[in-house]
């Protein structure tokens, strides 16, 4: 297994960019997660405005 | 019998591209995950390593899709920007926006995987070949285009805008290419001498596919899912909207 | 025809008219070009050899830059007091008009970097030779840069921080007229010919002028509607 981490000495350089290609791509995906639950939320509260308006 | 009419913009309304990209995500995030997977393990456990390179060229594997992405994506954005723009078809508008932010990051990917990739391979991070330059470039165009789509408040007029600098951005896409091909060869003695990806045998090549499609697939994914978000945002008055989103925390 | 060509040239007078009263715009374009190529040796250092190689990138990025400066001008006097807006309801085609509009802000600025532009050569070293090319280049590609900056200041039409945007719009799109100005330059300095360069440069003047006319057209009808 270690050897396999080593990939031939260039480790780091492979790891480094397949690290990074996880980082954004999840990274994007948990932004628009947060994206969507915020505006659901946000839509909610303005549906529920608009059919019960208050006093 | 009057051949039924084909509505092509039967799935251009708002409602219906909604629920079908709503269905359609989970396939194309699963396909991803699934070839992404495959591509992985035949690019690094069937794939030998390469004569010159060793293991270094394994990176080729997520630099040449991102690559492929952000030059597709960009022309991709160009398409739905004047279909917005020409026919003012909202979901166009919506999509053109959504790819933008997913076409960046691909380029921004590519450069810095290519500096991982060019450390070892040429000695140095940064090496002005014409290719990475070039995507450089496009990252500004991206850029550029997501900059100007925030900062104008009218959503409309922020889709048109932008749509007009996304189509001079892509008749522009070749020419900057050539022409910084052009200036490579010219300076070609002072920068390293760039060699081309590894001879390809067919099991990389096999890789390589498997991993483009998986980011071709991610990238529906993506796009769709923020373009949903976007469409509700635009909408949010919408009666459509409320239907959905009633009620529901 | 007489009387398009005659709506023409009545927009170009007054706009000449108008950057004559104000002067000081097209002059402050002047001088922030030649202070900026002035500052590079001082950053660089005073060696012949090293300035005289990076004399065509220093001139052509400093030109760029100072076009850069007076585009967000170029649309905004006229958007602020409407006259823009009586420019589109008029009956000539927008296109045309805008074109007239650029002639005179490239008359006002770009012309006016060409004609100094021999005198910063010196500066750096270069010879008659590279500086009669460096002239037909920036000659060529001055009217490029106002073209391709008249859509970015067009989109960025009444943005607040609308400078800074459009240069980030329109940098890339600069890429092009950079390489084949500097390149012309460079050419001739290592004694091949600049043709090359040069005529790709023309074309690539004919090719904006026919495109970024309806680019910026567009433009203007989007923030103006």
């Amino acid at each position: 297994m270690m050897e396999f981490l080593a990939m031939g000495g260039h480790g780091p350089f492979v790891w480094g960019s397949y690290g990074a290609a996880l980082l954004v791509l999840v990274g994007e995906m948990i932004w628009l997660r947060r994206r969507r639950i915020a505006l659901r939320r946000q839509l909610a509260r303005l549906a529920r405005l608009q059919e019960s308006p208050p006093p | 019998m009057a051949q039924p009419r084909v509505q092509w913009f039967k799935f251009s309304s708002p409602p219906n591209f909604y629920d079908l990209s709503g269905r359609l995500i989970p396939w194309f995030g699963g396909l991803a995950a699934i070839l992404c997977v495959a591509g992985l393990y035949v690019g690094f456990v069937v794939a030998p390593p390469d004569y010159q390179q060793g293991d270094s060229y394994r990176i080729m594997f997520i630099h040449v899709p991102a690559a492929w992405m952000s030059m597709f994506l960009y022309v991709l954005m160009a398409v739905y920007a004047a279909i917005g723009l020409i026919w003012r078809v909202k979901t166009a508008e919506v999509m053109a926006k959504a790819i933008a932010p997913t076409g960046a990051l691909f380029a921004f990917l590519c450069l810095w995987t290519g500096a991982l990739w060019g450390k070892p391979t040429w000695g140095t991070y940064w090496v002005w070949d014409a290719r990475l330059t070039s995507q450089l470039i496009l990252l500004f165009l991206y850029l550029g285009y997501m900059a100007l789509h925030g900062a104008i408040e009218d959503r409309q007029r922020a889709a048109n805008a932008s749509a007009v600098l996304a189509l001079a951005g892509v008749v522009n896409v070749p020419i900057i290419y050539f022409s910084v091909v052009w200036w490579n060869t010219l300076h070609q003695g002072a920068s390293i001498t760039v060699t081309s990806a590894p001879t390809m045998e067919t099991v990389m090549f096999v890789a390589l596919m498997l991993m483009t499609f998986a980011c071709w697939m991610y990238a529906i994914a993506v796009v769709l899912w923020r373009a949903r978000l976007e469409l509700l945002e635009r909408e949010r008055r919408a009666k459509w909207v409320l239907e959905r989103m009633g009620g529901k925390a | 025809m007489s009387a398009l060509l005659r709506a023409l040239m009545a927009l170009l007078r007054r706009d000449l008219l108008l950057a004559m009263r104000r002067r000081q715009d097209a002059l402050v374009v002047l001088g922030f070009f030649v202070v900026v190529v002035s500052l590079f040796p001082l950053g660089v250092g005073p060696d012949p050899q090293l300035l005289r190689s990076m004399a065509p990138g220093v001139l052509w990025v400093s030109a760029l830059l100072a076009t850069m400066l007076s585009l967000e001008r170029l649309f905004a006097d006229d958007f602020r007091d409407g006259s823009l807006e009586q420019l589109l309801l008029t009956p000539q085609p927008l296109p045309l008009l805008v074109l007239m509009k650029i002639l005179a802000h490239w008359l006002v600025t770009g012309l006016p970097l060409v004609l100094i532009s021999p005198l910063l050569g010196m500066q750096l070293n270069l010879d008659g030779t590279e500086i009669a090319v460096l002239m037909m280049a920036l000659l060529l590609g001055t009217p490029i840069l106002s073209l391709v900056g008249a859509i970015g200041a067009g989109l960025t039409l009444g943005l607040r921080g609308g400078g800074v945007l459009i240069s980030l719009l329109i940098l890339p799109l600069y890429v092009p007229a950079l390489i084949m100005g500097a390149g012309a330059v460079d050419a001739v300095m290592y004694g091949s010919s600049p043709d090359a360069h040069l005529s790709l440069l023309a074309a690539l003047l004919i090719f904006t002028l026919l495109l970024a006319p309806w680019a910026i057209a567009a433009a203007l009808r989007i923030m103006l509607d």
